[in-house]
């Protein structure tokens, strides 16, 4: 469970959260909002890439403020741009670097390694450069390189803005098959449409909190009056 | 030495970085020290021959050296000018040899391998506080992260050539640099989620 009590955070001198309070228990949650709306900055307290200036942020019982590393070690993040996420020359390098940072044993981690590239059907491509990839290809890698250290929480910033159409399905089905809690900002309404929650974010603030449907026809209201 | 590594089964692929790296230490410092161009052209024949061995042929030799072709000129015009052309060719041959002596560890070794040598050879350092895991990701993030910034640096100038602005430095050097810092932040945002 991801609990923020009372959360608020300014970044780069901008207060861009304001006296957030949530509990995220649900297995498929959407975080949904216009540009600068904050739900970037949002995502990125839930592991601790940013620590909040007021108020705190626990998962599973451990602050975010304290226990970065343990709470990095539980909850994965996917960036937008896999590109930026991507940090091997090779496939089956950038995959094993999660693993080789939690000390997983050599032999253990080909093992890994091999069962979710083999999952994401990018085995045959271990040996090739990473920047050759396709960009579906280079979102799944990241996905691969996130899933492969096994967190319990996966946060995705927007992981299909950048992908065609083809490309989009692909990660769209990979989410769906995910085990864990998944927790994932976008403007891709359909990807979140059967999602078990929608929290809307306008100007650092909750807008509405629900499931799909009454959560979305409220942010399409507010933005088309806005 | 971006993408390089070709996948296979020979001997000097199976072989451990740490003896591919020696054995290039050591055969770059006997092509200087020795400075004899018949040391030269054995070293180069036997290079070959290892290129055969590792299953490579003419086409893989021509792709290491092409490069290069343009340094190779710059050289050879260097010496000509102030040594003598015999001496261009010799050096030429030399840092051929060397090169081409370098592009099959590439060829035969992931980089994360040859990075893991380099964090074995430097685990001594360790003693001094250096901290060798994060010498070897600013390498690998180094060999990652070229193609990528060669890409931002030719979409900023095809953006500024619809705009009439190829020639300007600042309007190709100035958003190329704001979206590399742009990047270089995500970057490491994504290292530390990784657990390093």
């Amino acid at each position: 469970m991801i609990e923020l009590e009372t959360v608020s955070l300014s970044y780069e001198g901008r207060s861009v959260l304001h006296d957030i309070s949530l509990t995220l228990t649900e297995r498929r949650i959407a975080i949904v909002g216009s540009n600068g709306s904050g739900k970037s900055n949002f995502a990125r307290l839930l592991n601790g890439l940013r620590l909040p200036t007021e108020g705190r942020v626990r998962v599973d019982g451990l602050d975010t403020r304290s226990a970065g590393r343990e709470v990095r070690r539980k909850v994965g993040f996917v960036f937008q741009n896999p590109d930026n996420q991507i940090v091997f020359p090779l496939v089956s390098e950038d995959v094993a670097f999660g693993l080789k940072n939690q000390r997983v044993a050599p032999a253990e981690r080909d093992r890994l390694v091999k069962e979710i590239l083999t999952h994401y059907d990018l085995w045959s491509l271990r040996d090739h450069p990473s920047h050759n990839l396709s960009g579906g290809q280079k979102q799944l890698l990241a996905i691969a390189g996130v899933l492969v250290m096994q967190p319990d929480y996966v946060v995705m910033d927007e992981p299909t803005t950048l992908l065609d159409l083809r490309n989009k399905l692909r990660i769209e089905r990979a989410i769906a098959a995910l085990a864990q809690t998944t927790i994932v900002v976008t403007h891709d309404l359909d990807l979140i449409s059967d999602f078990d929650r929608v929290i809307v974010f306008d100007r650092g603030r909750i807008l509405a909190d629900d499931c799909p449907g009454p959560a979305l026809r409220r942010y399409v209201g507010a933005m088309q009056d806005a | 030495m971006l993408d390089l590594y070709i996948p296979g089964q020979s001997a000097l692929h199976r072989l451990a970085p740490g003896w591919k790296i020696l054995g290039l230490l050591l055969a770059g410092s006997l092509l200087f020290a020795l400075d004899q161009i018949g040391f030269s052209l054995l070293l180069g024949a036997f290079t070959l021959g290892l290129y055969a061995l590792a299953g490579f042929g003419p086409h893989q030799v021509w792709t290491q050296l092409r490069p290069a072709l343009w340094v190779f000129a710059l050289i050879f015009l260097a010496q000509v000018l102030f040594v003598d052309w015999r001496v261009g060719i010799f050096v030429i041959i030399r840092f051929a040899v060397l090169l081409l002596l370098a592009g099959l560890l590439t060829l035969t070794t992931r980089s994360s391998e040859i990075l893991d040598g380099f964090e074995k050879g430097m685990a001594p350092l360790r003693r001094f506080g250096v901290q060798t895991e994060k010498v070897s990701l600013a390498i690998s993030l180094t060999l990652r992260f070229i193609p990528v910034l060669a890409a931002v640096v030719q979409e900023v100038r095809e953006a500024q050539r619809t705009r009439g602005l190829e020639r300007n430095l600042v309007a190709l050097a100035l958003p190329s640099l704001i979206r590399t810092l742009r990047m270089s932040e995500e970057i490491s945002d994504a290292i530390d989620a990784r657990g390093f």
